[in-house]
């Protein structure tokens, strides 16, 4: 029997027990990342499928695929899939329940049956959302603002808005949960600053799961109240105000974006140390770095709300506020860089992503100080300006490290390899779509292109064809991956132990990992990424099992 | 685990009869007009009442520290939100301009 053979027929947290009862019960961190997989992933395609529907009716000027009605649900549906079922849960959901108990040398999250009941708050409240977009949709988009979607609209607000309140809670129990796990169960001499960055970010992500997402929650409950009882928390006519259901949603709603970017974040450092050959330029700074943007991520919701009729001192204070977001997000992708500098780097399918997040957040990031300025801002404000940007931030930067971080670990959590070409080409055509689609909605958005409408004047035409060719592309990006992941799950050789020659405690175990991760509880015997100077990269790819 | 700390019954009665003193307090205060004193007075005494229950019937008093620096960590994130969101209201009429919850 080959060793190839006898590496898979190891006991393992896939075949240790089998049947469908044994993954709906399953109290296995790494067996609750493949449900969030499946999860995250349906509402991803849900959620292309609307994307894909809006870029159609763009490509001609006049509104003639679907009615203004049944855009504006379109492009609401879109939204609230995307941001709160697919971006906020996917790499905390997915790769942060599998990968931190392993990194940190433990057998399991804290609380096992809490991160289960996550998962089923989050199919939960998917369904319920998904319920309510059927059952005639929603047409307020993804920010529910009032008075529209208290007082005036027809639409279905109730039992989405319950599905995001009912989502946010499995937020804050797996928030909690990575909390406690990092605090109680770290394996012996994995202190603080052994810890891999990818654990840092996810436990700022956490602090802002824990600290924000009960005031979305709250803030969803009164805008129901708020339609259903007419209490007035948001009514003029009864003493209330509008802006105010603004300020509750964007405390909650500014930091979320720090849920999605944080994750992926971490997932780049892992990538870049990996692939550079070397310990992160700066492992401290990085690291502090997360908790800045975590705290100065509360700061600032006001600049979503200057042209609300918020005062102007007001705003020019979250202006301020906002400028400061960027110091703890140029240390990062300075330090990547000086990573980088001298390094072995190699290109293999999850650099090409982390290279390209870091593009692509930087353009994000830039076009958010663009937008962070109180004068800019008015003139740009609810044009495709804003709309270029937060894509650049949400897919050039979640997706792109969540993609990245997917084709990493794919050894790790299925014990077989992808094929490498096709990976690079999935990368490159994601790149080059991405970059399609969205920066000439920069362009529109400049030219005063509004968002949220379904015809315009026909000048604008060329740039929207190029950017609804570019989601083709895009599409086509993000089906590959389906397609030989698939592949590889019956055909794929067999990866080994560390199929990428990179350092870390879930390379220390096998692929796919045992049920309880090791087989001896692993002791930190050393500092984090300990690659050697000039150690050679991986620049023949994966090596399969054999070459172990 | 050295960590579980068994409260006293006694103790838990008399935070209940606490409490209830202090809703009787603030039903009471609630028919006397003492202007705009009669907000200080009942937001006291709630603040009074979720610190009572904070520290006893949720054990704060008696965590490791982390337990309380997580709580008041809570509470401070309150404040942010506060204080920020009365950033805006208390400067809108600065210019003249004012707004409905204001008027």
């Amino acid at each position: 029997m080959s060793s190839e053979a006898m590496a898979a027929e190891r006991p393992n947290y896939l075949n240790a027990t089998t049947g469908l009862k044994s993954w709906l019960l399953t109290l296995d961190h790494k067996r609750i990342g493949i449900l969030y997989l499946l999860g995250v992933s349906a509402f991803f395609v849900l959620g292309g499928i609307f994307a894909m529907l809006i870029r159609l009716e763009l490509v001609t000027p006049a509104g003639d695929l679907v009615q203004p009605d049944a855009y504006n649900r379109l492009f609401t549906s879109h939204g609230v899939l995307m941001v709160f079922f697919f971006l906020i849960p996917a790499i905390p959901g997915v790769l942060g329940n599998f990968l931190i108990p392993i990194m940190i040398g433990t057998k399991d999250l804290a609380f096992p049956r809490l991160n289960l009941l996550s998962w089923y708050l989050f199919m939960a409240g998917g369904t319920m959302a998904l319920g309510g977009i059927i059952a005639g949709g929603v047409d307020t988009g993804w920010t529910f603002y009032t008075p529209y979607s208290s007082t005036y609209t027809m639409t279905a607000v109730i039992p989405v808005g319950l599905g995001v309140f009912v989502n946010g809670f499995s937020g804050i129990l797996t928030g909690l949960n990575f909390m406690v796990t990092i605090h109680r169960m770290r394996a012996p001499g994995m202190t603080w600053f052994r810890l891999p960055l990818f654990v840092w970010s996810h436990y700022a992500t956490s602090l802002i799961q824990v600290l924000g997402t009960p005031v979305l929650a709250i803030t969803l409950v009164l805008l129901v109240f708020e339609r259903a009882f007419h209490i007035g928390v948001f009514d003029p006519t009864r003493g209330g105000d509008p802006v105010f259901f603004q300020h509750l949603f964007w405390f909650y709603s500014h930091p979320a974006v720090y849920i999605m970017i944080l994750p992926s974040m971490a997932v780049i450092s892992e990538l870049i140390a990996a692939f550079a050959r070397k310990r992160i330029f700066g492992y401290h700074a990085v690291a502090f770095a997360s908790i800045g943007i975590a705290v100065l991520g509360f700061l600032v919701w006001g600049h979503h709300m200057f042209v609300s009729g918020q005062s102007v001192y007001a705003g020019t204070a979250f202006s301020l506020l906002t400028m400061l977001v960027a110091i703890p997000s140029a240390i990062k992708v300075f330090n990547w860089s000086f990573t980088l500098y001298q390094g072995s780097v190699s290109f293999q399918t999850p650099m090409l992503y982390a290279l390209g997040f870091i593009g692509l957040f930087m353009i994000g990031g830039l076009t958010g100080v663009f937008l962070g300025t109180l004068g800019f801002d008015v003139h740009v404000h609810d044009t495709y300006f804003v709309v270029a940007h937060f894509h650049y931030v949400m897919v050039g930067g979640t997706i792109m490290g969540y993609l990245g971080g997917l084709h990493y670990w794919w050894p790790k959590i299925t014990g077989k390899l992808y094929p490498e070409f096709w990976g690079k080409i999935s990368a490159l055509l994601v790149f080059v779509g991405f970059n399609l689609t969205f920066f000439p909605q920069f362009l529109l958005g400049y030219m005063g292109m509004p968002r949220r409408y379904h015809a315009y004047p026909e000048e604008w035409q060329v740039l929207n064809v190029l950017s609804s060719a570019g989601a083709s592309i895009l599409g086509l990006g993000f089906v590959l991956p389906v397609l030989y992941f698939a592949w590889s799950l019956k055909k794929g050789p067999l990866a080994g132990r560390n199929p990428w020659g990179a350092r870390g405690l879930e390379w220390e175990t096998d692929s796919p990992p045992p049920t309880l991760n090791f087989d001896e509880p692993p002791v930190m015997n050393h500092e984090v990424y300990p690659y050697a100077d000039g150690e050679p990269g991986s620049t023949s790819g994966m090596k399969p099992a054999s070459a172990h | 685990m050295s960590d579980i700390h068994v409260v006293p019954v006694k103790i838990y009665v008399a935070v209940f009869l606490t409490l209830m003193v202090l809703t009787a307090i603030t039903v009471a205060v609630a028919f006397v007009d003492l202007g705009a004193l009669n907000n200080v007075v009942m937001l006291g005494i709630a603040v009074a009442k979720a610190t009572l229950v904070v520290l006893f019937f949720m054990h704060v008093k008696y965590g490791t520290r982390l337990v309380p620096l997580v709580a008041a960590g809570g509470f401070f994130w309150l404040l942010i939100l506060f204080g920020f969101t009365l950033s805006d209201y208390l400067s809108r009429g600065w210019l003249g301009a004012g707004t409905p919850w204001m008027r």
